[in-house]
């Protein structure tokens, strides 16, 4: 059930996004090529792309909706990380001295799950002065690359972004689930 | 709507602050690693800032709601470029500069 479900919001929404793409010649005034040739061309090309991502877009498991109220405030702080990383490459880069101390770090987290193991990595790449080199999924392992050794103390000390994904993806000693 | 067109200028000049002090970061850096650091991120936040500033001056539109998917593609994409690059130049061995060995 929750596959087939997964398959049809799937379609739905590459459809949606077809007709988006397609939809250029609604505005301003000229009549769209909304006809059945074109129509039925993008419901296959729709067909297609959901056979080619169907098991990427939806992740229908347990408390899915849980899971995206609780991403919506870390998306946000999230926006305001990548802010905060600009202005600090910014400063490195146009600092006179170039305050630069680069370190490569270890550290594991209480990730599992494909998708918690992905915003990790991208929110480590987005956060100031740190890049993800390597994930290692088995342990949720990650090596990181940071510009400078300060930068790289939130992640291993502090452990902000891993506490907020395991409380955001209900995994590891966060886990209010069971 | 005079007020609007100087808000998207101002978030336009924003991101092109942003991607000047990326690239100027990218040619000052020393090494592959500390260079992407400048390229992954001023990228990302100087196209986004740029892109919301078109969505400002257009106001709403399909060509708005295209700017907002595009600048959503742009944030998913961009650390996964970024991840794939330092991780093909960290398994390859590409020498890492330091502050200890430098001065």
């Amino acid at each position: 059930m929750g596959k087939k479900l997964s398959y049809i919001l799937t379609f739905i929404v590459m459809f949606l996004f077809w007709i988006l793409l397609s939809a250029w010649q609604l505005y301003p005034d000229t009549p769209g090529k909304f006809d059945a040739i074109h129509i039925s061309q993008g419901i296959a090309a729709a067909a297609l792309t959901t056979y080619l991502s169907r098991r990427v877009i939806f992740d229908l498991s347990k408390k899915w909706y849980v899971k995206f109220l609780r991403a919506i405030p870390y998306v946000a702080w999230e926006l305001w990380q990548i802010v905060l990383a600009n202005l600090d490459v910014a400063y490195r880069a146009l600092h006179p001295k170039m305050p630069l101390d680069p370190v490569v770090v270890e550290f594991e987290t209480p990730l599992r799950s494909d998708l918690a193991l992905t915003f990790m990595a991208n929110s480590i790449t987005l956060t100031p002065g740190t890049i993800t080199i390597m994930v290692e999924p088995e342990k949720g392992k990650f090596v990181v690359h940071a510009i400078d050794r300060k930068l790289a103390k939130p992640l291993v000390v502090d452990q902000t972004m891993q506490k907020k994904l395991a409380y955001v993806f209900m995994e590891g000693r966060h886990d209010s689930s069971t | 709507m005079e007020a609007l067109h100087v808000i998207s200028a101002i978030f336009m000049f924003a991101g092109c602050f942003f991607m000047i002090s990326g690239a100027i970061g990218i040619i000052r850096f020393p090494d592959f690693y500390t260079r992407l650091h400048a390229a992954g991120k001023c990228d990302t936040l100087g196209e986004v800032l740029i892109i919301l500033g078109f969505m400002i001056y257009q106001g709403l539109s399909f060509l708005t709601i295209k700017l907002f998917f595009l600048s959503f593609f742009i944030l998913l994409a961009n650390p996964v470029g970024t991840h794939a690059l330092i991780k093909a130049a960290y398994v390859t061995g590409v020498k890492m500069w330091r502050r200890e060995e430098n001065g």
